[in-house]
């Protein structure tokens, strides 16, 4: 019988993290290009692209991930497409961390005083120009703190990805886990490995948002 | 589209459904409330405790929030019973849910308790209370009535995690979407009509929160 060793578990533990990662990268990446769409469509005041953003906001914020990745598995299959647990997966974490991005990123277009807004359509900017040139060079910089701390929470997202049978870092423990029959190992060398990913994010977001605190 | 939705096919499981619904409810109000105790006393011992008790507050704090709640079920249920901890689902359910709320409302608390300007604490302290009594009345009070609104969206976020307590089939909602499926192969309709539920349910935990808060924090 093949016997499993503690470099074994978490050689094999750190090869599923990569997949962790890969996901977690194209989740936020994805979800920050459909974010900052959203972000554009939500502050437009033009009221049924606001209408449009705010239900999809309700929707991807008020519903359990879970549920996301499961109406994206069995919901594209309707259509006759094959869905691969990758693909799903990829969407389901993509438009949930847009929604989120979307959220936070409103909140500091909102913290930039009206003035700015009334100055530069004064000076003939478009909507467009206005964001581009005045509004998101100031909001990104207050933007970046909490940014960087729902990256956090997309790397945790993706944990559930493992539910769909994409094989992440929690699915390879759960594989290990039936393999070897030490959960308490596994689950912590599990568990250690996220905390690794996660914790230098959320110090970095903690210092960031306390060097913003010192320069006003 | 060649495929007909039919939600009739759902009908005969009402009561699956109505079981999962009231679980989650009921699962979400007791950890809550004890979560929040927790995390009141995290937030008490990490302001005002000894060094090495804000220590390891802090490090529970920050060990569960940079770990995703899903391995955190699992370590509580498939790791502790190799210690020698067994445990029945719903009660992993629970102290996974009330460890994880624990740790946000330590941290969410806690910012509530540093910002109330420490003349309060001097001047109820120099009022002979003793050092409980500006604790309760003074120090969170105000800290509670601040924080309460990030509190409920925390709560409503706890809420929608609760969905994975299904992966250690703990009966709740999300369990009876599965169990659904796994009989009439309707997966599209059940998780669509499950996602709405929980959709429905944030809204009127939102509305529901909302009229406590303004109960309990009476403009006075």
């Amino acid at each position: 019988m093949l016997q499993f060793s503690f470099w074994d578990i978490l050689s094999n533990l750190l090869v599923a993290t990569q997949w962790t990662i890969v996901l977690s990268l194209i989740a936020f990446f994805c979800g920050g290009i459909v974010g900052l769409i959203l972000l554009f469509m939500r502050t437009s005041r033009i009221a049924p692209l606001e209408w449009f953003t705010k239900i999809y906001i309700e929707f991807f914020q008020g519903t359990p991930l879970l549920m996301q990745l499961f109406l994206f598995f069995f919901g594209i299959a309707l259509f006759g497409i094959e869905v691969s647990p990758w693909m799903a997966a990829t969407l389901a974490l993509t438009f949930w961390t847009s929604a989120f991005l979307t959220e936070i990123w409103r909140g500091c277009v909102e913290a930039i005083p009206k003035g700015q807004w009334e100055a530069s359509s004064s000076l003939a900017l478009s909507y467009i120009e206005q964001m581009r040139y005045v509004i998101l060079p100031q909001a990104s910089r207050i933007a970046v703190a909490p940014t960087v701390g729902f990256s956090v929470q997309v790397i945790k997202g993706t944990a559930l990805a493992s539910i769909i049978g994409f094989v992440e870092l929690t699915k390879a423990g759960t594989m290990l886990n039936n393999a070897t029959f030490r959960p308490f190992l596994v689950y912590s060398l599990v568990a250690l490995i996220y905390f690794c990913l996660c914790f230098p994010l959320s110090w970095w977001a903690k210092k960031i948002e306390g060097r913003l605190n010192v320069a006003r | 589209m060649s495929y007909k939705l039919q939600f009739a096919e759902l009908l005969p499981y009402w009561n699956v459904l109505l079981y999962g619904l009231v679980f989650t409810i009921a699962l979400t109000i007791v950890s809550t409330a004890v979560g929040i105790a927790v995390g009141t006393a995290g937030a008490a011992a990490r302001t005002f405790g000894p060094v090495w008790l804000g220590r390891i507050v802090a490090v529970y704090v920050e060990l569960i929030r940079n770990t995703p709640f899903i391995v955190q079920l699992f370590f509580i249920f498939f790791g502790l019973p190799a210690l020698g901890l067994k445990l029945s689902e719903t009660t992993a359910a629970f102290l996974a849910m009330v460890i994880n709320l624990g740790a946000y409302s330590t941290e969410i608390i806690r910012a509530g308790i540093e910002a109330v300007p420490k003349g309060h604490i001097e001047a109820g302290l120099s009022l002979a209370m003793t050092k409980w009594e500006v604790l309760r009345r003074i120090v969170l009070n105000q800290a509670f009535r601040k924080i309460y609104p990030a509190l409920s969206s925390q709560i409503i976020i706890v809420m929608l995690g609760s969905a994975v307590v299904s992966q250690i089939s703990a009966e709740d909602l999300t369990y009876a979407a599965n169990f659904i499926a796994s009989r009439n192969f309707r997966n599209f309709e059940v998780y669509l009509l499950v996602a709405l539920a929980y959709l429905v349910l944030a809204m009127l935990m939102r509305a529901a929160l909302r009229a406590l808060g303004r109960v309990i924090f009476k403009a006075r």
